[in-house]
């Protein structure tokens, strides 16, 4: 199908954007790579009057380091992320996700920013950034503000993200002595998962230390799962967190897959993920 | 309402200027007024990559790029894919190895393909399936399609180990 009329700016400034969004009210929507919301007004379950292009305000873009974080610009797009030499070495769980975020040509135009906006409960970003323990940055007319990942994510499709508010960019603290792993089943390669997982870890002596494991596909947001970080802290790979893992999850049926067996394939995957970051 | 904007862009080497309206994709764009009918149209929504096209050198879906967003930008098409002669070694490999039937799929696959043969002259199967995951065949199972590329890559490989051999 094809989208209904909308109208289309594209500001060369912060200032702009958020003066526009302030004007415009619900009526315009930030376009960034448009991999989710040109399908949504294509589908027509989504709508606009006005689109406000952001690939214009260069500062948003790429990703940078300093002493105690890396940075991911909102516009850095998927593949960038993926084949970025700092975000190896830095953050090598956000590396490991990328390849399952769609497709290449996708990957090309669909933004990390744009990622967390929508908030998708099987997207790979926003389980990553609750691993890693990052700030998302945002700006508006009002003001910036900084949100811990972990208190950003609201519900199915809904984040802390005020009218008018734009993502500048996500901080990510640097851990240097932990593993990461990060693991997902999906019925064809660069679908959304059915269930995944992102984990890291510090291993000393055989057992793991700081145990970070959060969901995608869990329930109707990303979710990190703290019975089973608790029941796994300070231990060798334990190999059965389901108990824990009923608690922290409740992942929504699809038409392909019930919540049973997604929580069943969770425990997999959190049991494949402790041994692999003990290994 | 008109909410038409000009559009200035570099089509298959050539600058194109008209105006179109916001919502217009790139893939109609491309097809309706630029009389490119080379690349197809499937789903609409990004899953089968029948439109798959390269802006500014980098393979994207044509059916969610608007054509407003590509201002200043370099399009390229099957089209002027084959007609620069970029596409022979694959295109000679997929007819050998049958690698098409009805063809619906082919621009986008070829595209796709090309990205991966400069980008990765090592790819695996493995790695040519998954570069492929995002472009659908209804027709001929993939196996050609797999087989064809590396074909294509070996030939390659032959080809640039000949070169360095050479005093
Ligand atoms: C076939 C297909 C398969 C896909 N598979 C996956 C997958 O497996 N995993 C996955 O994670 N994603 C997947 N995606 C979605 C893709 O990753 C999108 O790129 C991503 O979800 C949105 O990023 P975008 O830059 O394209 O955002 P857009 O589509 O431009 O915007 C999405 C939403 O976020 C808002 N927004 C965008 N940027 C900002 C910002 N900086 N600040 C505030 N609001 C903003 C927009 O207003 C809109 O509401 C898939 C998409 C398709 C078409
Ligand atoms: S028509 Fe664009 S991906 Fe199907
Ligand atoms: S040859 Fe018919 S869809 Fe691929």
């Amino acid at each position: 199908m094809k989208a209904p009329a909308f109208a289309y700016a594209k500001p060369r400034s912060l200032a702009e954007v958020c003066a526009l969004l302030d004007e415009r009210g619900e009526t315009a929507r930030v376009l960034a790579g448009g991999q989710s919301l040109v399908p949504m007004l294509n589908l027509r379950v989504a709508a606009a009057d006005l689109l406000v292009d952001i690939s214009g305000i260069e500062s948003l873009r790429g990703v940078s380091v300093t002493a105690d974080r890396l940075c991911v610009g909102a516009l850095t797009s998927h593949r960038e992320v993926e084949q970025s030499a700092e975000v190896a070495r830095h953050a090598p769980l956000l590396a490991q996700a990328a390849p399952h975020i769609a497709h290449v040509a996708i990957r090309n135009s669909g933004t990390f920013g744009g990622s967390i906006a929508l908030a998708d409960p099987a997207a790979e970003w926003p389980a990553c950034c609750l691993a890693l323990d990052a700030t998302i940055l945002t700006i508006s007319k009002a003001g910036k503000r900084s949100i811990p990942a972990r208190a950003f994510f609201k519900g199915l499709f809904s984040t802390d993200l005020r009218p008018g508010e734009l993502i500048t960019g996500v901080e990510i603290p640097l851990t240097p002595g932990h593993r990461s792993v990060f693991l997902e089943l999906s019925r064809r390669r660069g679908d959304y998962a059915i269930v995944g997982v992102a984990a890291m870890a510090k291993v000393q002596g055989g057992t793991l230390q700081d145990v970070r494991l959060a969901f995608l596909g869990g329930g109707d947001r990303p979710l990190l799962a703290v019975h089973a970080m608790k029941a796994a802290e300070g231990k060798p790979p334990l190999a059965d967190l389901g108990p824990a893992l009923a608690a922290d999850l409740s992942p929504m049926a699809d038409l392909d897959t019930s919540a049973r067996t997604k929580l069943h394939l969770a425990n997999v995957l959190a049991r494949r993920a402790l041994a692999a970051l003990a290994g | 309402m008109d909410h038409s904007l000009p559009l200035t862009l570099t089509v298959n080497g050539t600058r194109v200027t008209s105006r179109v309206e916001p919502r217009t994709h790139l893939i109609d764009f491309l097809r309706d007024t630029a009389g490119l009918t080379g690349s197809h149209i499937g789903c609409e929504h990004g899953v089968c990559g029948a439109c798959t096209v390269r802006v500014d050198g980098l393979i994207v879906r044509g059916c969610l790029t608007l054509a407003v967003q590509c201002e200043g930008k370099t399009v390229d098409t099957i089209e002027g894919l084959s007609d620069s002669g970029e596409l022979a070694e694959l295109q000679q490999a997929f007819h050998e190895r049958n690698a098409l039937q009805c063809g619906y799929c082919t621009p986008g696959m070829l595209v796709a393909a090309l990205d991966l043969v400069k980008s990765e002259p090592d790819a695996s199967r493995e790695r040519i399936r998954e570069h492929l995951s995002g472009n659908y065949c209804r027709c001929t199972g993939y196996q050609a399609i797999v087989d064809a590329i590396e074909t294509v890559l070996a030939m390659r490989r032959t080809t640039a180990k000949a070169a360095g051999a050479r005093p």
